[in-house]
């Protein structure tokens, strides 16, 4: 059984206009399903704004989904409410983008990992201090260090205490949102590396968000990739990368710099821009900017299949 | 951090008006060369001498004690206006900018309602409605100047709110008012509280403003505002009656302004 | 159109506010002690009488009956009768107003003209000796009382020197100029009447400059720090960098967005100085609202304190909603929302 499954996820949130309120939808997240092992990482890639924070953070239940449904350990999790909610937080936790901003200003480090755990009842101080010193002895920090302030540290240094945070009440499952993308080249390898070791020693699941492809490939086990609010592509690492089936993902490939200048790759360069979420096109929301993209793109919804085996493609043309 | 707050000389000297308010208030009957209130007709409209000061008033009670007394009344409104104003006004603004919607309507229109027109009118109404008297003013103060606290906070409240570590703690599953006191309000009560220490002039201000058309303390009350109402009487043979109550103001004004100034320039250097 | 539309959503606002305000006071002002009925009346009055007097003056009723006649009479202009003058207190608002209109206006042309020129200065030589000089100034203005300053501007400049006058709005044996405004010194212009002109800027000049000084302050400061945002930015260094002159960036470029903020706190500033004036036109017994209003206090007459209440409340409300208007017609990026 996988640990998590996400069915028809859908998000849309509504944007007021105007004085009478003729209203808007944004559709962040539209239709959206996959799974994810224990142990595994799924990597989840797209441009800016095609849907993929709100994706994980519907899924940890941050902002509540539109319709669709997710299970955790086949239960299903989308109407929990109050005490069964505040338990599924021990179970799935995020790691966020900015590091600035993700640690609140005014806190220690002590009391920053304190906090889960004095939420979740555990009232012995002890076992807490226990549980953090183990903790920022696996992420590279000294005890000392737990009186200090956020803005005491490096970049890199509190990213891996975003890290400790969301360890401390020992989840399965952890949301990463592009947790490195807002780090220097020369610490993001550092911190993918805490990652991996901690996915090994805690057993952990990656649901690892990201815009860049090769921060994707390095860490994880499968891809999907997320156009307009829908996976597009689904498939092992390998697969993907190497036999990109949907053009959008192949164009998002040609414009990865490959190692080996011998190598010829042919460069797709996209058309236009992304589509606004507010004004999605009608059939593929691809179609727009596809260069393959033949009349029937314009009216046909195409779904996401499983177009050879573990490999998922939304496209008619494949 | 108290070496940058001391770094300007203008926030020095602030530091030291206020020093000096604190330190008349605390020890009137020690500064003091008289008796506030004792009336003297023999020896009233006396200009400053080394016996008086300061002089004396139309009925011969030293000037100089009367303000130093005056110091306890000032700062007294100052502290409770503002002690009851600002956990008010932030709890209101922090409720608002965080909970939204329908709350936040609520609350917001009504400090509308407060700040849409001056302040002084309405404290001058509610005080005139209550009947003169300090307390009263101090009551009437305290209803208008909530909302200044209420406005500040919501709006640092709602820059806040979205922050990640906000959501951070809404993953760990801490409730709404852990979120609120514990992540929220810590990080937004620098602005309210530089402009609460700002307020602690301005309410003297206001109060002897309110005194001075005869609504607040009455006489014989040393308070400076009643005095500077009580010298006009008298401005053609004593001038001194008006001036030294009015720079007394004017310095514990200027005092809580540039120590807050100081303050602002510590806690939120974007601001200058 | 989408102008008018803006305006007409923004009178709409106005009204809750009003409701809000009127609330507000009526129900402080009548849930108090203190009886009108016996006011007018005197301690010895008989209690028939007292009685009869409370019944027509709907004393009897209760609260949000008598709030609603309130309103009811409001809405076609009537603030109900002066307790103590026992006139409507309607005519006394209109005999009073334009004697604060003027000062205040008065006042803030004053402000203006030298509020804004010092701040734009201040920001220019940020920390030079004249900012230093500036911003001193300008937050002993903020600090100051005016109703002290007022007093010693009196003692100066009256008493000791007698070369202006310190009460009222005219020299004695000056008669009022033709009822045109109601503010002296313009209906004087109007009809070309150069005494009373003269005589009326000079009664002016005292509480006009007591009133001014604060708000100097506050526009001096904001002045300053609304410039020296603009000044940072990098239009402006641009515009220095393409070899502009001093003057050309700084009253060009800079001083048009440098406008927009200190617009809004001539606005804020405007209703500091109607609320200051009851201050200031107590201590010159000027005859405006303000005096009015105090002595409304006085005789705990309460329809007037109400009236001045929500009579400045209104004009606070649509100052403000002009230069809102203002700032959007100046502003091509503000979209009406």
């Amino acid at each position: 059984m996988a640990l998590l499954e996400v069915k028809d996820l859908k998000q849309h949130f509504t944007l007021k206009k105007g004085f009478l309120g003729d209203k808007k939808v944004v559709k962040a997240v539209d239709g959206v399903s996959f799974y994810i092992n224990e142990g595994e990482t799924l990597g989840i890639v797209g441009e800016s704004g095609c849907g993929k924070s709100s994706l994980g953070r519907s899924i940890l239940r941050l902002i509540e989904p539109t319709s669709g449904e997710i299970k955790y350990k086949g239960k299903s999790i989308t109407e929990l409410k109050g005490k069964q909610l505040k338990d599924l937080r021990k179970e799935m936790q995020i790691v966020f983008q900015d590091p600035y901003a993700s640690l609140n200003p005014r806190s220690t480090v002590k009391a920053i990992l304190e906090a889960p755990l004095l939420v979740h009842g555990m009232t012995n101080k002890k076992e807490r201090m226990e549980v953090i010193e183990s903790l920022i002895d696996k992420i590279g920090l000294r005890k000392e260090q737990l009186n200090q302030y956020p803005h005491e540290f490096s970049g890199g240094q509190r990213q891996r205490i975003g890290i400790a945070r969301a360890l401390t009440l020992k989840p399965k499952l952890i949301v990463a949102d592009e947790p490195v993308s807002a780090l220097d080249v020369s610490v993001q390898s550092q911190v993918l590396n805490l990652m991996s070791d901690l996915q090994g020693e805690f057993g952990l699941s990656y649901i690892f968000i990201s815009h860049d492809l090769s921060v994707v490939q390095h860490i994880s086990d499968r891809v999907a990739v997320m156009y307009l609010g829908r996976i597009v592509e689904l498939a092992d690492v390998d697969e993907l990368y190497n036999n990109p089936q949907h053009p959008y993902t192949q164009a998002l490939l040609s414009a990865v710099p490959v190692p080996d200048p011998k190598q010829k790759r042919e460069r797709i360069i996209l058309q236009g821009d992304i589509p606004s979420p507010i004004n999605q096109p009608t059939g593929c929301p691809f179609h727009t900017r596809c260069p393959v993209a033949t009349p029937e793109c314009k009216t046909e919804v195409p779904k996401l299949q499983e177009k050879t085996f573990g490999h998922w493609t939304a496209c008619i043309h494949v | 951090m108290l070496r940058r707050f001391f770094a300007s000389p203008l926030t020095v000297i602030g530091f030291v008006f206020v020093l000096v308010l604190l330190v008349l208030a605390l020890f009137s009957p020690q500064i003091a060369t008289h008796d506030p209130l004792e009336v003297n007709i023999t020896n009233k409209l006396q200009p400053p001498s080394d016996e008086h000061i300061f002089g004396t008033d139309e009925v011969g009670r030293d000037i100089f004690s009367r303000i130093v007394y005056g110091s306890r009344i000032s700062l007294k409104i100052g502290l409770l206006v503002v002690l009851i104003s600002f956990p008010i006004g932030t709890i209101l603004g922090a409720i608002a900018g965080y909970f939204g919607g329908v709350v936040d309507q609520v609350i917001m229109r009504m400090t509308d309602i407060f700040l849409s027109f001056p302040g002084i009118i309405l404290a001058m109404s509610i005080a005139a409605a209550l009947g003169p008297s300090i307390e009263n003013v101090l009551l009437a103060l305290a209803v208008v100047w909530w909302p200044w606290y209420t406005r500040i906070v919501r709006s640092s409240v709602l820059s806040i709110k979205s922050s990640e570590f906000i959501e951070a703690s809404r993953a760990i599953g801490a409730n709404p008012f852990r979120i609120l006191f514990k992540d929220i309000l810590p990080n937004s009560i620098a602005p309210a509280s530089i402009q609460a220490s700002l307020d602690l002039g301005f309410v003297i201000l206001a109060a002897a403003g309110l005194s001075f058309i005869g609504l607040g303390a009455q006489p014989p009350s040393p308070e400076w505002g009643a005095m500077l109402s009580s010298s006009r009487e008298i401005l053609r043979e004593a001038w001194w009656a008006a001036t030294f109550p009015g720079l007394a103001i004017l310095f514990t004004v200027l005092g809580f302004n540039l120590l807050g100034d100081g303050l602002r320039d510590v806690l939120d250097p974007k601001q200058r | 159109m989408d102008a008018l539309r803006y305006i007409a959503k923004r009178l709409v606002l106005m009204i809750p506010i009003l409701i809000g305000i009127s609330m507000l006071t009526f129900f402080i002002s009548h849930t108090i002690p203190g009886d009108p009925a016996r006011l007018i009346l005197g301690p010895k009055a008989d209690a028939e009488v007292l009685e009869e007097l409370r019944e027509k003056m709907g004393l009897n009723d209760p609260i949000y009956v008598q709030y609603g006649r309130y309103m009811a009479g409001l809405v076609q202009g009537d603030f109900g009768d002066s307790t103590y003058s026992q006139k409507p207190v309607s005519e006394d608002l209109k005999r009073y107003f334009p004697a604060t209109l003027e000062l205040t206006m008065f006042s803030m042309v004053i402000t203006v003209l030298i509020g804004i020129p010092f701040g734009i200065i201040s920001a220019n030589k940020k920390d030079k000796i004249a900012d230093q000089l500036t911003r001193f100034m300008a937050l002993i203005g903020v600090a100051m009382p005016a109703f002290w300053l007022g007093i010693i501007l009196l003692l100066f400049f009256y008493l000791q020197i007698g070369v202006l006058p310190g009460s009222g709005r005219l020299d004695t044996w000056v008669s009022p100029p033709t009822h045109i405004t109601g503010m002296y010194t313009i209906d004087a212009l109007l009809t070309g009447n150069w005494e009373v002109f003269r005589s009326a800027l000079m009664h002016l000049i005292l509480p006009g400059v007591t009133q001014a000084a604060v708000t100097i302050g506050m526009i001096t400061r904001m002045t300053r720090s609304s410039m020296l945002e603009v000044l940072r930015s990098d239009y402006i260094r641009t515009a220095y960098a393409k070899g502009g002159s001093q003057n050309r960036v700084l009253y060009g470029h800079a001083l048009q967005n440098g406008m927009m903020p200190i617009l809004t706190l001539l606005g804020m500033t405007f209703g500091h100085a109607l609320g200051g004036s009851v201050l200031v036109e107590s201590v010159f017994s000027w005859p405006g609202l303000g005096k009015y209003a105090v002595n409304a206090i006085t005789y705990l007459d309460f329809p007037a304190v109400m009236g001045v209440t929500i009579l400045i409340a209104v004009l606070f409300i649509m100052v403000n909603l002009i230069i809102d208007i203002f700032y959007q017609v100046i502003d091509p990026r503000l979209k009406y929302d």
